[in-house]
């Protein structure tokens, strides 16, 4: 297979799952601004989702402050912010055109369609409680895409580079959900596993769907440690760091057997693996969630890079 | 000098009142059973198919949407075995003397000593490519697929329009027009014996593959090369590429090394022997041509003469599709072939000469003016058409520079039947039939119909408002 076109399928699949992230990023910020504040406190969730999806810098450039419509409206559907969600859908419709051949007629369909309709869409239908369909919409488009793409694409490298832009992107994204939380301080005088406290984790558990899930393995209230548990550690919990990282090991392991050839990236693969499958929350509480959730995002960086090199270039 | 003569327009049904011609019996007992309401319902499916799987091709820098559907019109156009035999024929000596031709200009130069063209017509001209003198390519091919445009006006005159041997596009419209024809109206489909289209692909790969280059001796690994998503043609570039189940691949997907062409794969280097290029000749490879391009592929054109990879169309063809050189083709037949013409071409005044010119100006509101490098329907005079202000801007276009310039009469196209608002209407309309040359030379039984949507408009562009039809070739 062309590298160009391995590169834009693992393309296609990160965009396509940055937007769903995105979405429920902006769910889960949408969410928490609707807990009671208390006066003088201020309310800072808008500001931090701008910290957490790493636009800091271009939105600043842009706005002032970061209100939820301005938030929402560079998060969403702005075409200078091309993390966007319609900057991610057209980047990977684009990716698509130019490798139209790779992809099943399913897939490009639904990715055309998905473009279609967003650039159709107006940005005033998000105002007045339009946001949720619109969040709601985003899900549906991105879940048809990846239900298309393990329904109808032939297990071979192809399938195998789409599925490691998924992963490598998702471990990315659930690190960035889990660290709204340290964000996200609590009003002054709310207390620790207090009930805004708790109303910030079920949202969390929330955006990645995973509150029912969460409720269903550990039979307790919310505790901050198990929802870490659950996010980082749990292989069962699909959108978890660990079950990402096994996956992009697989699928790195899968290129291996058919190409006959291993690289760094294996090796890097299956050390961060081993990690996090042997790994202990309380360690992870015990360097600092926060600190250990940009280590992750830092090193998933590095693999993707290497990953890069190994076929991309 | 030819003459211009205007005769009475030719409707390919019969609808002017004319009988009902043989071919379309079955379409018209159809067209009375269906009615229109469910005519305009099926035009929707259509377009919404064609928007679904995303043929669009792009006009940019005009505003509005930049990727647009070519118009379809439902009613298929329906031509007679016999007359397509005898197109075959017409074409296939006309692209084996458009090969000749083109290796006599890289290689002796006869015709130019036989004193039938003049050398200033060879190597003066734009798209002559002095790199390719003196190349030899494998059996001779230089023109491997070939876009001959076609224009009807009686029940027995086809003309030839113009040769497209650079990079013809349309093959991907002929092609998925069957497609949609046939999930459309199953019914009207399943009535005829239509000869079926649907191996041009196939044909395509064969034709390739029939040309490696002089050091390859395996199976040749064939490509099609795409100047990318923002080229006009590009859904039809990775229609090919899917069809024949090679890679598509862009100018920086390859590279050169010793001579030798390669693809980046994600196994590493992989060596390609046949290039299936639809990049213009300019932009292929930067150290022989424009440097200021990533279209193309440093070195290409070196590893081409070293005989390790074949392009296709070749490097230069071009000289033989140039609008002044058309005017040689009749002659060339005759040269190359010894045989006389079985298509004639459009009589034709070159501007160039100084008796051609004189008439040209007194009758610019009767003839066609075209730019001889131009294409795509722009840089056109429709003399009937035209205002006294533009007549009079062309006229002093023409003496500016006449070499730039050929004159033909204003054609009375034949028309087809064709869905438009008022109806079935008759439209004028012109055909390309795809060529292709190899070991041998084979067409497939149709072509890309195009129809001019506007009543009376002769201009059947895309890029100006032209739609397109399937186009029926009916078996005995």
């Amino acid at each position: 297979m062309l590298s160009r076109t391995a590169d834009s399928l693992y393309w296609i699949a990160r965009y396509m799952e940055r937007a769903e992230n995105l979405s429920r990023i902006l769910r889960v910020t949408d969410r928490l601004s609707l807990m009671p504040t208390l006066a003088g406190t201020g309310s800072n969730e808008w500001h931090s989702t701008i910290v957490v999806s790493d636009c800091e810098e271009g939105f600043y450039e842009k706005y002032d402050e970061a209100t939820a419509e301005h938030v929402i409206s560079y998060l969403a559907f702005d075409p200078d912010n091309p993390s966007s969600i319609r900057s991610c859908i057209e980047a990977a419709r684009r990716n698509a055109r130019s490798v139209r051949t790779a992809l099943t007629t399913e897939q490009w369909e639904c990715l055309n369609t998905t473009w279609l309709e967003m650039s159709r869409m107006k940005e005033s239908r998000l105002r007045g409680g339009g946001l949720h369909g619109f969040l709601d919409w985003v899900k549906e488009r991105t879940l048809m895409f990846h239900g298309g793409t393990v329904a109808t694409m032939l297990r071979r490298d192809s399938f195998h580079f789409m599925q490691l832009g998924t992963f490598i992107e998702r471990g990315d994204n659930t690190a960035r959900i889990l660290d709204v939380k340290y964000h996200v301080l609590l009003p002054e005088h709310a207390e620790v596993g207090g009930g805004i406290d708790y109303y910030q984790w079920a949202a969390i558990l929330r955006a990645v769907s995973g509150y029912r899930s969460y409720h269903a393995l550990y039979h307790e209230g919310i505790k901050p440690w198990l929802v870490a548990d659950f996010l980082i550690m749990r292989e069962e919990m699909p959108r978890s760091l660990v079950a990402c990282m096994g996956k992009v090991k697989e699928c790195l392991d899968h290129l291996a057997d058919e190409y006959g050839q291993r690289h760094e990236s294996h090796r890097m693969a299956g050390r961060r693996y081993s990690q996090l499958r042997f790994g202990k929350v309380d360690d992870v509480f015990g360097q600092g969630l926060h600190l250990f959730l940009e280590q992750f995002i830092d090193q998933n960086n590095d693999l993707g890079a290497e990953i890069s090199r190994s076929y991309l270039m | 000098m030819p003459e211009a003569k205007i005769g009475a327009i030719f409707d390919e049904m019969g609808l002017n009142d004319q009988e009902c011609r043989r071919a379309y019996l079955g379409l018209r007992d159809w067209l009375n059973e269906t009615p229109a309401d469910i005519l305009a319902l099926r035009r929707e499916e259509a377009e919404t198919f064609f928007r679904k799987i995303g043929i669009t091709f792009a006009v940019y820098g005009e505003g509005g949407d930049p990727e647009r559907i070519i118009p379809f019109d439902i009613i298929p156009r329906i031509l007679e075995a016999a007359e397509w035999r005898h197109i075959t024929k017409g074409l296939t000596q006309r692209v084996r003397a458009l090969n000749a031709f083109i290796a006599d200009v890289y290689g002796p130069q006869d015709i130019v000593r036989a004193g039938l063209m003049p050398a200033d017509q060879i190597i003066l001209n734009d798209t002559y490519r002095h790199q390719m003198q003196g190349i030899k390519v494998p059996n001779g091919i230089y023109t491997h697929i070939s876009g001959i445009d076609m224009v009807r006006v009686s029940a027995e005159e086809f003309y030839v329009l113009e040769d497209n041997v650079r990079t013809p596009s349309g093959v991907s419209y002929m092609l998925e027009n069957r497609e949609i024809t046939m999930r459309l109206f199953p019914d009207l489909f399943s009535r005829h014996s239509v000869a079926p289209v649907d191996h041009y692909c196939a044909e395509l790969l064969t034709t390739l593959s029939s040309v490696p280059p002089r050091h390859c001796d395996r199976d040749p690994t064939v490509v099609v090369m795409t100047p990318g998503i923002y080229n006009s043609a590009y859904y039809e570039h990775s229609f090919l590429a899917d069809q024949m189940g090679v890679e598509l691949v862009e100018g920086p997907d390859l590279y050169v090394k010793d001579d030798i062409v390669y693809m980046r794969t994600t196994q590493g280097p992989k060596r390609v022997d046949v290039i299936y290029r639809r990049v213009d000749d300019e932009f292929l490879d930067p150290l022989a041509f424009r440097a200021d391009t990533a279209l193309g592929v440093a070195g290409l054109m070196n590893a081409y003469r070293a005989g390790n990879v074949n392009l296709a169309n070749a490097v230069g063809a071009g000289i033989a599709d140039d609008k002044s050189t058309y005017t040689f083709v009749p002659a060339m037949i005759e040269f190359y072939l010894g045989e006389k013409p079985v298509l004639n071409n459009v009589p034709t005044f070159r501007c160039g000469e100084a008796d051609d010119l004189k008439y040209v100006l007194e009758r610019l509101d009767e003839l066609v003016v075209k730019e001889t490098h131009g294409s795509g329907g722009y840089g056109m005079l429709i003399g009937p058409k035209s205002t006294k202000a533009e007549r009079e801007m062309f006229a002093a276009r023409i003496k500016a520079s006449p070499d730039k310039y050929i004159a033909q009469p204003t054609l009375a196209l034949s028309t087809c039947p064709t869905f438009v608002n008022e109806g079935i209407a008759p439209r004028h309309v012109d055909l390309r039939p795809f060529v292709l040359a190899g070991k041998d030379i084979r067409v497939v039984p149709g072509g890309l119909t195009r129809v001019a949507l506007t009543e009376g408009s002769l201009v059947v562009n895309s890029s100006q408002g032209g739609g397109t039809k399937d186009t029926w070739v009916l078996e005995d």
